[in-house]
């Protein structure tokens, strides 16, 4: 294949750069639009119109923020630990970015007699076709997740104010609880396909026309690891961290500027993320018809899959008030997580007996 | 490529690890100490070890660390810049410099010993090294398995005693 750089042909880095930049750019964008999506949706839930100036029927709106938030001033309150206090919002964004390396958002296509199989880390092996990827790609999305709680925690107390503090600790309880229970939740997922890599797990999806999709063999885990996900990233009825109604607007109260919208953008990337990964261990992800014929259909299907649950996330926005924090724990500890454990015990049992 | 980027981390590794031992903070510390782990993780996977690498940062960056800042940010030790401690640098350095002379000697000594075992470098990557792990596990190690997992719960059950103040 023409040159070769350190044993690899030029291709390779040039669909490696391609696909980091493709992924990038759709989670800024849907990022951006997610808030403008949030803010018209609920709106018309509501029936209210939402943002309509900006632009048609508001459209240009979330240009208008950013450009907002960049010009705003750059505030470090006097008795913050200025190196967390600036560090802070940078952990929160980029594990919610990197987690996107191990998610396969498409199958194999070919461009220019190079295949390309659509999914970041990962390489395909020429001579036998098969592609190979991270074999351990859901533990390296847990342990990403597992790094978020720094940004929260650390803002919360480097701000120096008792409302960041408070936002922070509970943040930091809730995403610790939660966690436990999402991961639990997705252990029947890997007891069923026996593989840890992401993308051989929705290569198994594949079969029987979609109803080899493991939301209908493992239809509580996936409940479960909806909900636990929405509680992990802080989304409602799970915002207690944020709650403006006790503590103004928790731990990001002292921020300003493009550190307050680093945040935000970590939020909805959070989202984008979790919303990601529901599609792609439940849904079968870039799965749909016609995948084989038309390869640039997987990538059609994924990001369908992913706005609709996105979607259902600003819905449960619209409609559910706010946990109470001992609610909060009850539902994390007393209920979902003996859910969970039950699931993967029920899970096994069955297993046994059908092989 | 790989000589590279190990390089690379190992730059990154050591900054941070002086970093841990210089900081003012003890936040920036443990900071730093995660950065430490992080690239711990990445040798694991230059090492083919993908697995232990996730749990690396899982348990030691995410679990461990957390209790660990938690703790530092509770009792909220001041930062005391001012003062200065002369006293433990004397025996500190000469502690230090014969520990640079042990590891000197046995990098320049030492020589690289094989893998042994039943499983080689190229089975792991064919077998997969959590499936292999996890075999290990639950059958020639099943025992020592069950009592850490014994151990565990007790220590839970322990922790639930020392908090509720009244049963």
């Amino acid at each position: 294949m023409g040159i070769e750089i350190l044993g690899l042909p030029m291709m390779y880095y040039i669909a490696m750069v391609a696909k980091v930049l493709v992924a990038f750019i759709f989670v800024l964008l849907t990022v951006a639009y997610a808030t403008y999506a949030e803010r018209k949706i609920i709106g018309h839930m509501q029936v209210r119109l939402g943002p309509m100036r900006t632009g048609w029927h508001g459209l240009l709106q979330p240009i208008a923020d950013g450009v907002k938030l960049f010009f705003k001033e750059e505030i470090v309150p006097s008795q913050a630990s200025t190196f967390a206090f600036l560090i802070a919002p940078l952990i929160a964004l980029i594990p919610a970015f990197i987690t996107f390396a191990v998610i396969p958002f498409g199958g194999v296509i070919e461009v220019a007699g190079y295949k390309i199989p659509l999914q970041i880390a990962s390489y395909i092996d020429v001579a036998s076709g098969k592609v190979y990827d991270v074999n351990v790609g859901v533990l390296y999305i847990l342990a990403m997740s597992s790094l978020g709680v720094y940004g929260i925690v650390l803002a919360g107390w480097a701000s120096n104010s008792k409302y960041s503090l408070l936002g922070g600790l509970r943040a930091s309880a809730q995403m610790i609880s939660y966690e436990l229970s999402a991961g639990l939740a997705i252990v029947s997922v890997f007891m069923l396909s026996g593989t840890l890599s992401l993308n051989e797990i929705v290569t198994q999806q594949s079969a029987m026309g979609g109803f080899g999709w493991y939301v209908f063999k493992q239809p509580l885990a996936a409940f479960m690891f909806f909900i636990c996900s929405l509680a992990e990233i802080n989304r409602t009825p799970f915002d207690l961290p944020e709650a403006e109604t006790e503590l103004v607007s928790g731990f990001c109260t002292e921020y300003s500027s493009m550190k307050y919208a680093m945040f935000f953008m970590a939020e909805y990337a959070n989202m984008v993320t979790v919303c990601a990964l529901t599609a792609t261990l439940f849904l079968g992800g870039w799965n749909g018809p016609l995948t084989a014929e038309v390869p640039l259909l997987g990538p059609v299907y994924f990001v369908a899959k992913v706005y609709i649950l996105m979607f259902v996330c600003m819905w449960i926005r619209a409609t559910l008030p706010r946990y109470r924090y001992d609610q909060l724990m009850h539902l994390g500890w007393k209920v979902l997580l003996p859910l969970s454990l039950l699931n993967i015990v029920a899970t096994g049992i069955i297993g046994y007996f059908i092989n | 490529m790989e000589t590279l980027f190990f390089a690379i981390i190992t730059l990154v590794a050591i900054v941070s690890a002086i970093l841990v031992i210089s900081c003012k903070n003890p936040i920036n510390s443990a900071l730093s100490l995660v950065m430490t782990f992080f690239c711990l993780a990445t040798y694991y996977v230059m090492l083919d070890a993908p697995f232990m690498a996730a749990v690396q940062v899982m348990v030691y960056a995410g679990a461990i660390m957390v209790l660990i800042v938690f703790t530092i940010m509770l009792l909220n030790i001041r930062v005391d810049a001012t003062k200065k401690h002369t006293h433990k640098v004397v025996l500190g350095s000469i502690i230090g410099f014969f520990t640079l002379i042990n590891t000197v000697f046995l990098l320049l000594k030492g020589h690289v010993a094989v893998p042994t075992g039943p499983y080689s470098g190229e089975m792991i990557k064919q077998l997969g090294h959590t499936e292999l792990i996890g075999k290990e596990m639950f059958t020639n190690f099943l025992l020592p398995f069950e009592i850490t997992s014994i151990l565990l719960l007790v220590a839970i059950v322990g922790a639930v005693i020392l908090a509720k103040k009244k049963l």
